[in-house]
């Protein structure tokens, strides 16, 4: 599945970095604490997580990770966005919680 | 020039972590003994004990630096100091402001009280001081140097509440005017690490939140007097003041 497809059927907001929507998804990562992101999540994965500060973007690059969603709302900071922009890394966002978010990208990629 | 010895992470009672023991008059006393020039008082999200211990301090020869120990929006805690009560009240005020209102239960965190000179309770703080405030570590920091206060990441070596554990890393762009590594590792561990890190000046302390551990690790700042803008001047590496360590 690709981002895009991802989006669609998650109905995601996409905040920035649309170069990268065709990128294939090979599973998802929740976390948000970012060592923890940086030792554990591999290449191709869907980043779920609260935290807005532009790191995200430097980590999702440096572990290749397909895309990043936003829970609850939480908006990019303004660097964050232009990060994603640059590194052509989707960054999304979703209304629905961790828990709710997870279970559904699980379950489309079960 | 001279070189004055340096706590700059002190916890009082008031942090719900803090020993009991922890009293402003108990914390001057000990850091006298110890030999401590400069005390920074930092207890978690408030600053209600920094004044008394800067009076009480005084009365002995010792700088305060007064402030807290803020935790961010990403759980980051940075400590933050200021020169003037203007500035340290405006700060309580922010930290008030976002701070999340969550009811601390003593059973499981501790008491979080302020007391007199006397060991009297004044005040007992309602709401839950190890909770996250709704601002980021830049919002945080931005506020800071508004009031013309000193921003300095803590513990940044840290598993737990730091930079690197938060944030993966400590944003190279970060308008910190200095890192502070912990009593576990050296500046030189560090920067072995994150060598991306040396323009920076370190600072490290003990992050005391028992009268033993006070002191247990200091640096020494050079520089010509005691004072909040001389500290400015060594964190800076200005005119050959600076900060070492042991």
């Amino acid at each position: 599945m690709t981002i895009q497809q991802l989006t669609e059927k998650l109905n995601l907001k996409v905040y920035g970095g649309e170069k990268g929507m065709e990128n294939e998804i090979s599973g998802g990562y929740v976390s948000d604490l970012l060592s923890d992101v940086m030792g554990n999540a591999d290449s191709g994965e869907v980043w779920i997580t609260l935290q807005t500060h532009k790191n995200v973007m430097a980590i999702a690059s440096l572990k290749d990770l397909a895309a990043i969603v936003l829970v609850n709302n939480h908006q990019p900071e303004e660097d964050t966005l232009a990060q994603a922009n640059e590194e052509g890394i989707p960054l999304l966002g979703t209304p629905l919680s961790t828990f709710e978010v997870a279970g559904k990208l699980y379950e489309l990629l079960k | 020039m001279q070189q004055y010895r340096a706590d700059l992470h002190i916890h009082t009672l008031l942090s719900p972590c803090g020993d009991l023991e922890m009293s402003p008059a108990n914390i001057v006393e000990v850091a006298a003994q110890k030999k401590i020039d400069i005390l920074g008082i930092a207890d978690h999200n408030s600053t209600k004990h920094a004044l008394l211990i800067k009076k009480l301090a005084a009365e002995k020869g010792i700088f305060t630096l007064c402030g807290a120990e803020v935790t961010t929006r990403e759980e980051v805690h940075c400590l933050a100091f200021f020169e003037n009560v203007d500035a340290l009240a405006q700060f309580q005020q922010y930290l008030d402001e976002h701070i999340a209102k969550v009811k601390n239960d003593p059973k499981y965190f501790g008491h979080q009280v302020v007391v007199d000179e006397e060991e009297m309770i004044v005040e007992e703080v309602d709401h839950l001081l190890i909770s996250a405030i709704n601002q980021s570590v830049e919002q945080v920091e931005k506020k800071v140097h508004q009031l013309d206060g000193l921003f300095i990441p803590a513990h940044i070596d840290r598993p737990k509440y730091s930079l690197t554990s938060q944030l993966g890393f400590v944003p190279p762009d970060i308008k910190a005017d200095a890192l502070e590594i912990s009593r576990h590792t050296t500046r030189e561990e560090v920067l072995k690490k994150f060598p991306y890190l040396k323009s920076f000046t370190f600072t490290t302390s003990s992050d005391a939140h028992f009268p033993d551990d006070i002191g247990k690790k200091v640096c020494f700042f050079e520089m010509d007097a005691l004072s909040f803008q001389e500290i400015k001047m060594a964190l800076k590496g200005e005119d050959g003041r600076r900060v070492v360590f042991d």
